[in-house]
């Protein structure tokens, strides 16, 4: 078995235990998940189980985009959330809701994460270091972070005010089957699309032209990688709002343990995203905190440093190159 | 047999400055082609605008009959294979995985080598000498290892055109030999062109060689023939000859 195939089995285990331990462990202690009574039902099927599901599902889903987004642009610093794609998924769903359209905001959330897709490969796609990529995503996130506040700013009445500053931290709180349906759905087709790309991935290890040459359509990979992006990343975010750093730090958790091979990392780092943010979802729903923190809120703590980690590694190795 | 590459008074132009001037060239299965010239003659730009890599501004090129751009980039990949003057592994793969992506064209995964394409892959690296490094990762081998690599991928591909853009840039003699010496072995299988920087290392080589100067060819022909003292010092501006010692073509600059 490849060392990818073996990570990949053993994040399966991990998140399994993860859901398993969700399921178990919360607010109100049961002695058993799979007890027979109908408040235990209630608890762990109606509550906790699509709310860990959800929480899977996000993280795979920003996982695998991060990988996507990192192969495509070859740079190991993308990700959806620094990139600006969570943010304006989260603006397009802010917009549905400040405009009284909550149904829409699943497809606004997709419509403006795929804007900022394209936007990003359109701006970034021949820029040469990491730095201007970055530099590109933080603008567009403040764009989009500036034109939500607008949003907040000029919201009709302060319940919807706080109901959208709740939604913009990040979180799995409540989410029912058909949160976890529409996350899911926009996952599997999302990771077809990127993984129809998959062996384009690989050809860019040798930079465009190179991959033009060897025979890569570099016009079908890009295309393919940001509607696949896109659509993990909006369905992500429509359900769970903004949730940084998954999509940056599963994929170099990937490589440390199976190697760079872009199209090899896809999968496993989908799974490690999935069991990440079930981890991180479990954490803070047993830290014991009057009102629970946010997800997104956690994700932030842990991955901003982690962010800043990878950042400086990557420095220090372009110096001594 | 139509030519493997032509070349039909084909200009290009980057950003509205003309880089390449009305050369017309035909390279048949056989022949060991020397792009020479100053740095910015033209010689990356000739390669690129042959390739389809970059737009024509004028004038036309075919591979084996048909227009580069027209080509689907995967048989346009069968007929040519393409070394970019800095290669580059942006992730830090491995050896063999650098190489074997020489079979995309083929369909081939690089981590599932199996049959035609785990064979020219194999014969790819012991070629380049690389067999004993085949699994080394990018990042951990010298630049002529890397560079090694780069033209194994290269060779892997089974094109009949090879087109390498300064192949033995940074190698050392003994390496650049080697470099030359897998080019004379590609001609039974087809037609090689190649940029250089070596004028004894091209005369040495090549059955043909292209003096470039501000995207125009100034001589063309055999190396002794084209590579007079009056076609080195229009190219390079400086007074130039190539002479013979012990049987060895080098060049001399004053």
């Amino acid at each position: 078995m490849s060392s990818a195939a073996r990570l990949s089995l053993f994040l399966i285990v991990l998140s399994g235990i993860a859901v398993i331990a969700s399921l178990w462990l919360g607010p109100v202690p049961l002695a058993h998940p799979f007890a027979n009574d109908a408040a235990t039902h209630t608890i762990v099927w109606d509550i906790r189980f699509p709310r860990a599901l959800t929480a899977w599902i996000v993280g795979a889903a920003l996982g695998l985009s991060g990988a996507a987004l990192q192969g495509l642009l070859r740079n190991p610093l993308a990700d959806p959330g620094v990139l600006g794609l969570s943010g304006f998924a989260a603006l397009g769903a802010v917009l549905a809701y400040a405009f009284g359209v909550a149904a829409l905001a699943p497809v606004g959330a997709i419509g403006f994460a795929l804007a900022a897709a394209a936007l990003v490969v359109a701006l970034g796609w021949s820029s040469r270091g990491p730095a201007s990529l970055v530099l590109i995503g933080v603008g567009l996130s403040s764009l989009a972070g500036g034109l939500i506040a607008l949003t907040l700013n000029l919201a009709p009445n302060p319940g919807a005010l706080a109901d959208l500053v709740n939604w913009t931290l990040g979180s799995v709180d409540g989410r029912s089957l058909n949160d976890a349906a529409l996350a899911g759905g926009l996952l599997v087709l999302g990771a077809v699309l990127i993984l129809i790309a998959a062996r384009g991935l690989q050809a860019l290890t040798l930079g465009e032209e190179a991959a033009a040459a060897i025979g890569a359509d570099v016009t079908r990979t890009r295309t393919l990688v940001v509607l696949g992006a896109a659509a993990c990343t909006g369905g992500a975010t429509a359900v769970a709002g903004v949730i940084g750093f998954v999509g940056i730090a599963a994929p170099h958790l990937v490589r440390a343990v199976s190697g760079h091979d872009p199209a090899r990392l896809l999968i496993p780092s989908a799974i490690t995203g999935g069991a990440l943010l079930s981890l991180a979802d479990l954490a803070v729903r047993l830290l014991p905190t009057d009102s629970e923190l946010k997800l997104g809120v956690a994700a932030a703590l842990i991955g901003g440093p982690v962010f800043a980690l990878i950042a400086a590694r990557l420095a220090s190795r372009s110096v001594e190159a | 047999m139509s030519a493997l590459l032509s070349l039909s008074s084909m200009s290009v132009a980057l950003r509205g400055r003309a880089v390449v001037r009305d050369v017309s060239l035909d390279i048949a299965s056989g022949e060991i082609i020397a792009l020479l010239g100053p740095n910015g003659a033209g010689k990356t730009s000739l390669l690129r605008g042959a390739l389809g890599l970059v737009a024509l501004s004028a004038g036309s090129a075919s591979l084996q009959g048909d227009a580069p751009h027209r080509l689907s980039a995967r048989a346009r990949a069968l007929r040519v294979a393409y070394l970019p003057q800095r290669p580059q592994s942006i992730w830090p793969i491995s050896v063999e995985s650098l190489v074997a992506l020489g079979r995309f064209a083929y369909g081939a995964a690089p981590d599932r080598l199996e049959g035609v394409d785990k064979a020219a892959v194999e014969e790819a690296l012991a070629a380049c000498n690389l067999t004993p490094l085949r699994s080394c990762r990018m990042d951990e081998i010298s630049g002529g290892e890397k560079a090694r690599a780069h033209l194994a991928r290269a060779l892997a591909q089974h094109a009949p055109l090879l087109a390498l853009d300064e192949p033995t840039a940074g190698l050392d003699p003994a390496q650049a030999l080697a470099v030359s010496e897998i080019m004379r072995s590609h001609t039974a299988k087809g037609a090689v062109v190649f940029s250089t920087h070596d004028v004894g290392l091209a005369a040495q080589t090549a059955s043909r060689v292209v003096l470039m100067r501000a995207g125009s060819v100034i001589a063309e022909g055999l190396p002794r023939e084209a590579l007079t003292p009056e076609n080195l010092q229009a190219a390079y501006g400086r007074r130039g000859r190539l002479v013979e010692i012990d049987g060895m073509l080098v060049s001399a600059f004053d």
